[in-house]
């Protein structure tokens, strides 16, 4: 039997605060509004065409909008937010629709404003080394603008080819690189945004320090809570001289984690230290065929840069930290092709996992490098305990954990088990002294576990802040804060 | 990805098949960076995560298509881009396939929709009729101004016309002789595609791959009853008729492939060549024998690039001291993943080669979708012409003639590879260079 357009056919919905029945009740004439603000193309109002909005890189949990609607201008972007202001409607910003935590996640009374269509670099400063882009540009379509005059953008989130600059700045995203060259919060030096009422607003600038408050610091991981970002100028850093990756593979996990331990524990700072375990070996391997040492159990990526003696330097001593740690095999890349294939693994690692289970929940969580090999042990064991498989794929230099649950999402059972095994890990690492979220922001993945890392004032504070700049609470209220927290807010503005 | 399919639609093999795709897709959304579509216009429905959610949407419900299903998949180019992209290994083709079909059996087009659609069904895999209509064309061609700019209708139609070649071959021999004997000592025998556009537009090429592989010891066989791939109705959704096709040149080959053996099916169009290749899949519920000649014949196509690597090509000419931008066909660098052998034989050759920036992205021509969707594949054009001038190249060599159309008349002589290979290994200079 065919089923009438647009009706929801999936069950798998998160908790949502209750959507309001009067915004709800107007959404033609909602809808109409935002026509007759926004060229034709750039409003999506049919159930069948708003559904594949209705999920982003956490597709476990789906909502379809109200609206989506994809300025152009940051005046568009305005223009949308006073209307929604004044009308008290919800709004939820998206830029690639990448997060791994439902950060784009919509609700049935929120408007999504995606910001896709916002895809210029607006200016390049080689003189002051910043580059000013709108928030629609991806996080390689910056390093590909300058890098024929070598420069590059250093974050480098393993999505970097898809992710959009604005959705960086919003989850205050990492990467493989971070270790050395710190995360987007270190290389942002000014904002445009749109505020709650729809201001425009222009943050920081184009130099390190601005005077005042950090209001850049306040916003970058500010999870679209607290004003749309439209444009962002960022630092581009001179690309070093060389670099070169080593792989090093391993008997098992604790023992590769103990040798990430010893490099980071002798003072060296390779420019990416990574960790895989033998299932995401063997997925990336057959993406990416980089040589990856197919007989380890676990394996370390380790990228050193600079002149060719310094990076000689670097690999014979990181070579003899290996040695000690029992390795099966080292090998050095030989080409810069190399180097490439074996980077096209890692970062592709998440979707490679695709390969070998249908669904898989990405964890984010941060732990002091010294307990590695015992969090890597005591995952293993959960996993035994819930009978289901994980692979383990992250930043090892700062301790910036991502094990991947995998589970089918067809058998509801699967799924509760991989949420329950997910929310466990996480609270292990709070407990080993780290915390829930490296770079993935809380989104509504980790809102309900906030309570575990923070203290109910700790909490209260932050929700004072959104309130600050979003009095209605209006900017994207399902997440980052336990439901409970959130709906309270919301109900009390009204 | 989870889907919702009941057991009864997944006895569907077809529903089936798709399902297994969309539990591949982890939905992590890397492949909208490298789709020309959602570059352009900014939206995920015109991403591929967004057409394959449409997909899921419309095959779970069992829903007619509908317009607005219909517009975003009809925007996609089939380029490929999207799986060379994507970690998981997800087959966007065959689930796109699927939906094309899908659409052509429940959706009912605008009229002159229709009408557009079966012409071109009906004339390009015929080459005596593609030939017919373009003498017919040519003649309008001059009034092209008098068409009405804007509605989509009259854009359509000067597309077609500024696509029609000034210049009309002479219909030629290359194109229906049989057998093409090796000089030397027989080193292989293949059966060579010759298409159907092709042989219309630039019978050069056939001529150009014949002498150059006689030349290699290589026995050339052109089988009656082969003719057009299936790859233009097939993209269109037209499936019946994209299998008569296939149908057509399983039977050719396979019968010279028991007669006196193959050693390959060579294409020199890469359009064609991602086509072949999959006639095992498309073939896959079909009785037997067809099923295993089907994948026989798949298994043995290559494109002429593979062919000639694995032939240790040479030149006989000096080098010619130009320099050649490589244009990465789609079906060549994304249907096929062949992206190093065509730029180390034109190296082999003596040229030097350069690559546009973004070489993974379409250049519009996309089989029919120049004709279809004029607007998009114009900006396409002028994207990828922009990118290829910027290398400031003497020429620019592409494997297929899709492209070869597309870029034709931008400024540059735009060749076939094969052509440049010949040349150099003692063949004519090529037409568009002369
Ligand atoms: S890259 Fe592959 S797995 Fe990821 S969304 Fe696209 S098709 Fe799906
Ligand atoms: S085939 Fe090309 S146009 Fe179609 S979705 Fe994939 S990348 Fe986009």
């Amino acid at each position: 039997m065919p089923r009438p357009a647009g009706e929801i056919i999936l069950t798998n919905m998160i908790n949502q605060p209750e959507p309001k029945a009067e915004i709800l009740a107007r959404r033609d004439t909602i809808v109409a509004a935002f026509r007759g603000m926004l060229p034709p193309e750039a409003v999506i109002a049919e159930p069948i065409r708003l559904r594949p909005y209705e999920t982003d890189g956490l597709s476990a949990y789906r909502q379809p909008p109200l609206a989506v609607v994809l300025p152009e201008t940051t005046e568009q972007v305005a223009a949308v937010m006073r209307y929604c202001h004044a009308e008290g409607i919800r709004v939820v910003p998206r830029g690639a629709g990448t997060s791994l935590s439902g950060g784009a996640l919509p609700m049935a009374d929120a408007v999504v404003v995606g910001l896709m269509k916002m895809n210029r670099i607006l200016d390049i400063d080689y003189a002051d080394r910043c580059a000013t882009v709108q928030a629609g540009v991806t996080n390689i379509g910056i390093t590909d603008a300058v890098q024929g005059r070598g420069f590059f953008y250093a974050p480098d989130p393993s999505s970097q080819l898809a992710c959009m600059i604005g959705g960086n700045v919003n989850m205050n995203s990492g990467g493989a690189h971070c270790l050395k060259y710190g995360v987007t919060a270190n290389n942002l030096l000014g904002l445009k945004i749109v505020t709650a009422e729809g201001d425009v607003l222009n943050i920081g600038g184009r130099h390190l320090d601005a005077a005042g408050y950090d209001w850049l610091g306040l916003l970058t991981g500010s999870e679209g809570q607290l004003a749309v970002i439209t444009e962002v100028t960022v630092r581009i850093l001179r690309s070093p001289e060389g670099a070169r990756a080593m792989l090093a593979a391993f008997r098992s996990n604790e023992i590769a984690g103990a040798c990430v331990d010893s490099i980071i524990s002798s003072g060296i700072i390779p420019v990416a230290l990574e960790f895989m375990d033998r299932p995401a070996i063997h997925a990336c391997e057959d993406f990416a065929h980089a040589g990856y040492p197919l007989d380890a159990e676990a394996m370390l990526i380790i990228e050193v840069e600079g002149s060719s003696e310094e990076q000689d330097a670097l690999l014979a001593r990181i070579r003899a930290i290996c040695e000690q740690h029992d390795p099966i095999s080292m090998k050095v890349s030989q080409s810069a092709e190399e180097s490439l294939a074996i980077w096209k693994g890692r970062k592709g690692a998440f979707g490679a996992i695709g390969r070998i289970s249908p669904d898989y929940l990405c964890m984010d969580g941060v732990i002091p490098t010294s307990r590695l090999p015992e969090v890597l042990r005591r995952i293993g064991e959960m996993g035994d305990v819930y009978g289901l498989k994980v692979a383990n794929i992250f930043h090892a230099g700062d301790g910036n954990l991502h094990p991947l649950i995998m589970f089918d999402a067809n058998d509801p059972e699967s799924f509760r088990k991989a949420e329950q095994f997910g929310a466990d890990i996480l609270k292990l690492c709070v407990e080993m002294g780290g915390c829930l979220t490296g770079e993935h922001g809380v989104g509504v993945e980790k809102r309900d576990l906030m309570p575990v890392q923070f203290k109910a004032e700790e909490l209260e504070q932050q929700r004072r802040i959104k309130t600050a700049f979003d009095p209605d609470w209006l900017l994207n209220p399902n997440k980052v804060f336990p439901l409970a927290a959130s709906s309270e807010r919301s109900a009390r503005t009204h | 990805m989870q889907t919702n399919f009941t057991a009864e639609q997944l006895r569907d093999p077809e529903t089936s098949a798709a399902n297994q795709v969309l539990r591949t897709c982890v939905h992590c959304g890397l492949c909208t960076a490298t789709c020309p579509t959602f570059l352009l216009l900014g939206d995920e429905l015109d991403s591929p995560r967004g057409r394959i959610y449409l997909i899921k949407d419309m095959l779970e419900a069992q829903r007619p298509a509908t317009e607005d299903v219909v517009r975003h998949i009809d925007r996609c180019l089939s380029c490929l881009a999207c799986m060379t992209t994507c970690p998981s290994g997800v087959n966007y083709m065959h689930l796109v396939d699927h939906a094309r079909t899908y659409i052509e059996r429940t959706y009912r087009r605008p009229w002159h929709e229709r009408a557009l659609r079966a012409g071109l069904g009906t004339v390009l895999p015929r080459p005596w009729l593609f030939r017919l209509t373009l003498l017919g064309a040519r003649l309008i061609r001059p009034m092209t101004g008098l068409l009405p700019r804007g509605g989509m209708l009259g854009e359509r139609v000067r597309a077609m016309l500024e696509l029609t070649p000034t210049r009309l071959p002479h219909s030629n021999s290359a194109n229906t002789q049989q057998v093409y004997r090796a000089q030397g000592a027989r080193r292989a025998r293949i059966a060579l595609l010759t298409g159907c556009a092709q042989q219309v537009l630039a019978p050069e090429i056939n001529q150009a791959t014949i002498r150059l592989l006689t030349r290699l010891g290589v026995e050339v066989v052109v089988a009656p009853g082969a003719g057009c791939c299936g790859a233009l109705t097939h993209h269109m959704g037209q499936h019946d008729a994209a299998m008569t096709s296939a149908r057509a040149n399983i039977a050719a080959w396979s019968d010279q492939l028991k007669e006196e053996g193959l050693d390959a099916v060579v294409v020199n169009a890469s359009g064609c060549g991602t086509m072949v290749k999959d006639y095992g899949f498309m073939f896959r519920t079909e009785p037997e024998p067809w099923r295993s000649n089907a994948e026989q014949i798949s298994a043995l196509a290559c494109d002429v690039s593979e062919l000639l690597s694995r032939l240790n090509y040479e030149p006989t000419r000096a080098p010619p001291g130009l320099t050649v931008a490589y244009h990465s066909a789609c079906s060549l660098q994304h249907g096929q993943r062949i992206t190093a052998e065509p730029k180390a034989l034109l190296q082999r050759a003596g040229f030097t080669v350069v690559e546009p920036a973004e070489p993974h992205i379409c250049c519009g021509s996309a089989g029919t979708y120049n004709i279809l969707q004029p607007a998009l594949a114009s900006r396409l054009r002028k994207r990828k012409l922009d990118n290829l001038r910027a290398t400031t190249p003497d020429l620019v060599a592409a494997g297929n003639i899709g492209c070869i159309t597309q870029l034709s008349g931008g400024g540059l002589p735009v060749v076939h590879t094969v052509e440049l290979l010949d040349w150099m290994a003692g063949g004519p200079v090529p037409e568009a260079m002369a």
